[in-house]
């Protein structure tokens, strides 16, 4: 058992490779777009809106499609207001204020961790991220529930509480909802993909320059 | 006595026996016989798909109607409705406070010729200009919303505005002219039997802002009491000129169908607009009349010149090199083409052969350059991108298409029935582009299914992309339709919605919380939001005799979400587009409980969309 521990404890105080370092960096590098670009795209299909409303999630704010002849988040909220729907306001939204820090936070912790070199820094920003990328989830599939269930009973048409779509296609009332991630999201699955590429290029057994191999505290010498 | 009044009746008669015969033949006039291959081919030709829009804009006047109407060409769908000079209920026009203080106290005009306006002499689809042969005024709608953005006029001194309302080249100014001559300023009185000298006729040019559109009076100049019909201004060659037929060239009065047709010919009427904008400026021979400079020929040689042109003639149309000036006397078989340089060198010349009223009448044999034989009753011509110009024939009911420059007649098509005006597809431009030709016919005819004695007016579209010209297809239009504007789709770029940054009324409100009742004493101002699917407030109170004023606005951003706003017995209905405000002004008379409710249909919800007037009795 306390073989094990000792191994663990080796395995997180080794040093990282210089290819994990500059994976690291590109990570860093790959996560931008977070800030430029959606995290998750959704589009309503009816035959009133053949071209398609259209609704993107980024990390810091909402926005619907906007063309000259159309605000698209107005007209959802619009329609919503009929089936009783709180209207999305990028106010009731505190997500936009601290995803935006988290990931920044994040970033700077795996910059650290390129610095320091060190396997246990970088675990650490890895399990944090996947943490952080599972609670955004639960919380936007939590979002969707709440607004597709809390339904103004007074609204003028009645409708099956529902939850939209997270991932995929659902058809809701004449509506046919997509729900898919956005550039945002592939950038969150890059760079968690990335670092676990670095850890794992940094997790075995290196033979030293001089032709000795490591050693470990605990290993037999 | 008795003998005068036995030969009047058979006079009667005998006139009765030819119309009925005209009629009578007219209406078993042979309908022309068409292939089925002929029918495949039209129909092709004039087919639009569900989804897909048409290659050009029509634009034509609605004549009595005070309405201008939209169609798509080639599939002649109607489209839309402009109201111009008349309240038009389906759009609210005439019943906001802005609509009705454009209108004024007049509830019908005579639309007539649409003209587009022009950069370079080519369409450049800003503005279209209609005038009113009636009221004597001139609109200008913008093409952006489609909508009648001014009604100037009536023009002083102008009387019976039907010279109008071709625009310069560059839209410097749209012409004016009166058909019915009267003593000036209007209000005078005169005898009847002092018309020839007493009364007076005016051309003229309203000026055009260059950037807004705005019009305003320009120059007007004094001429004799001849019936000016219709013009065209020069272009290229003849830029600078503006050009008006003229008939009763008799100075006649009373039964003018007899009286003002005894000349063999009349006046095409040859202005230097830029002299004349020159001689206005300067003052030079210039009275003012009704507040408005009026230029006296007499006393400003070098602008206005008189041309001779076959008996009556109606169209005077410029081809589009500005070269041939093509006059069509309506009671002859020819139409006439004038040389632009024949006419200048006449003038540099002094070829004249007498004066009206101190105005040299031109040598015709020394600017005419060729009389073409193109049928009876010449109207109108249009032109094409191949040389050849289009001519319509009244009398003949048929348009025949001849060469430019060799004069030739090449094809002749047989229209049903009577045709009036007829247009090409930019076919008064300098730059036409052939294709397709409209032809505005005055009688129908029973061609349609059978809608009683009231019957419209029918409207063809003729293909004349190839040697021969082709029937396609028969639309049948609202009266009036005098003269068309085709104009490519791609030239006019109109929103669908007014953007809110745009809408600078500032009583305007964007948000529910924003609604309000605000009482002055008698005076009530109510902001109001219309909104799928609610009027907010939905409960208005006021007392009787209070003065109420509604700014209503649409809050939608999005396209075809319109609102109407109906006022039960209170004469009320106005239509808020998305993102407009519309204000509203009314004395509340009538005591009782009013319903308001949204007219123009808007969502599942929207025969909720309604709310109450309460006016508490005094």
């Amino acid at each position: 058992m306390s073989n094990f521990l000792d191994k663990e404890t080796a395995f997180f105080e080794r040093p990282l490779t210089a290819t994990s370092r500059v994976l690291i960096l590109v990570a860093v590098v790959v996560m931008l777009p977070v800030f430029f670009f959606p995290l998750w795209n959704m589009s309503f299909y009816s035959n009133q809106y053949r071209d398609g409303l259209v609704l993107h999630i980024y990390s810091y704010q909402l926005e619907g499609g906007k063309t000259p002849n159309r605000d698209d988040l107005r007209e959802i909220n619009s329609l919503n207001h009929y089936i009783g729907m709180r209207p999305l306001l990028e106010s009731d939204f505190s997500e936009f204020t601290w995803v935006p820090l988290v990931v920044g936070l994040l970033m700077i912790l795996a910059l650290r961790a390129m610095v320091l070199g060190k396997m246990s820094n970088l675990v650490d920003v890895f399990v944090l991220f996947v943490y952080f990328g599972l609670f955004s989830l639960w919380s936007f599939y939590h979002r969707l529930y709440m607004y597709g269930h809390n339904l103004d009973p007074t609204a003028s048409i009645k409708v099956e509480p529902f939850t939209p779509p997270l991932f995929g296609s659902k058809q809701i009332a004449n509506f046919l909802v997509n729900s898919y991630p956005g550039i945002g999201s592939y950038a969150f699955f890059a760079f968690a993909g990335l670092l676990l590429v670095a850890i794992l290029l940094s997790a075995k057994k290196r033979k030293l320059t001089n032709g000795r191999r490591e050693v470990s505290p605990g290993d037999e010498v | 006595m008795k003998g005068n009044h036995s030969k009047l009746t058979w006079y009667v008669v005998g006139a009765l026996s030819a119309l009925l015969i005209f009629f009578v033949y007219a209406g078993c006039a042979k309908k022309p016989t068409v292939e089925r291959g002929d029918v495949a081919e039209a129909a092709i030709a004039s087919y639009v798909a569900p989804g897909d829009t048409d290659e050009y804009y029509l634009f034509y006047s609605g004549g009595h109607s005070g309405n201008v109407y939209v169609a798509g060409v080639p599939s002649m769908r109607h489209i839309s409705t402009i109201p111009v000079f008349a309240p038009y209920p389906a759009t609210g026009y005439g019943f906001d406070k802005e609509s009705k203080e454009m209108l004024g106290a007049y509830t019908w005009g005579d639309v007539h010729h649409p003209a587009l306006s022009e950069t370079n002499g080519d369409y450049d689809g800003r503005w279209l200009f209609v005038n009113d042969n009636a009221n004597n005024r001139m609109a200008r709608i913008d093409l952006r919303d489609f909508k009648t953005k001014q009604i100037f006029g009536p023009v002083p001194n102008i009387s019976g505005y039907h010279g109008g309302s071709f625009v310069t080249p560059n839209t410097e100014y749209v012409l004016a002219a009166s058909r019915f001559s009267v003593p000036l300023p209007k209000g005078t009185y005169e005898p009847m039997e002092d018309y020839a000298t007493k009364f007076k006729g005016i051309v003229a040019g309203l000026a055009i802002d260059p950037n807004t559109g705005n019009m305003s009076n320009g120059w007007q100049i004094l001429m004799p009491p001849f019936d000016f019909d219709l013009g065209d201004a020069g272009k290229a060659a003849s830029d600078g000129w503006a050009f008006w037929t003229s008939y009763n060239t008799e100075r006649a009065i009373g039964k003018l169908e007899v009286t003002s047709t005894q000349r063999d010919r009349d006046y095409i009427i040859a202005v230097n607009w830029k002299e004349a904008e020159k001689a206005a400026n300067e003052g030079r021979g210039v009275k003012t009349i009704d507040g408005v400079k009026v230029i006296d020929p007499k006393d400003a040689p070098g602008i206005v010149y008189l041309i001779p042109c076959s008996k009556s003639p109606h169209g005077v149309d410029v081809s589009p090199d500005g070269k041939w000036i093509i006059g069509s006397g309506k009671l002859q078989s020819i139409t006439t083409a004038f040389s632009m340089e024949k006419v200048l060198a006449a003038i540099q010349n002094k070829n004249f052969t007498g004066e009206e009223d101190g105005i040299p009448v031109l040598d015709y044999e020394k600017v005419r350059e060729a009389e073409i034989n193109v049928g009876l009753g010449p109207l109108h011509t249009q032109f094409d991108d191949q040389g050849y110009a289009y001519t319509s024939l009244f009398v003949e009911s048929a348009v025949a298409k001849w060469k430019l420059g060799t004069w030739e007649v090449a094809d002749k098509i047989p229209i049903s029935y009577n045709i009036g005006h007829l247009a090409t597809a930019e076919g008064d431009t300098v730059n036409p582009d052939g294709k397709y030709l409209i032809a505005l016919n005055k009688l129908s005819h029973g061609r349609h299914m059978n809608v009683g004695p009231s019957q419209p007016e029918s409207s063809q579209l003729i293909n004349i992309s190839g040697e021969k010209m082709k029937l396609i297809y028969d639309a049948f239009t609202e009266p009036e339709p005098h003269y068309a504007q085709l104009i490519r789709a791609d030239k006019l770029k109109p929103i669908e919605v007014y953007p809110k940054e745009e809408n600078k009324n500032p009583n305007a409100i964007w948000d529910m919380k924003d609604a309000s009742i605000t009482k002055n004493g008698t005076d009530v101002i109510v902001k109001l939001i219309a909104v799928r699917s609610s009027f907010e407030p939905n409960k208005i109170e006021v007392n009787q005799g209070d003065k109420v004023t509604m700014y209503i606005t649409n809050i939608e951003q999005t396209t075809d979400e319109l609102h109407g706003f109906g006022l039960l017995e209170y004469n009320m209905n106005v239509v808020i587009d998305p993102g407009e405000t519309k204000i509203v002004e009314f004395v509340a008379n009538k005591a009782g409980v009013f319903p308001y409710y949204c007219t123009n249909f808007c969502s599942a919800l929207h025969q909720e969309m309604q709310g109450y007037l309460l006016v508490k009795p005094k």
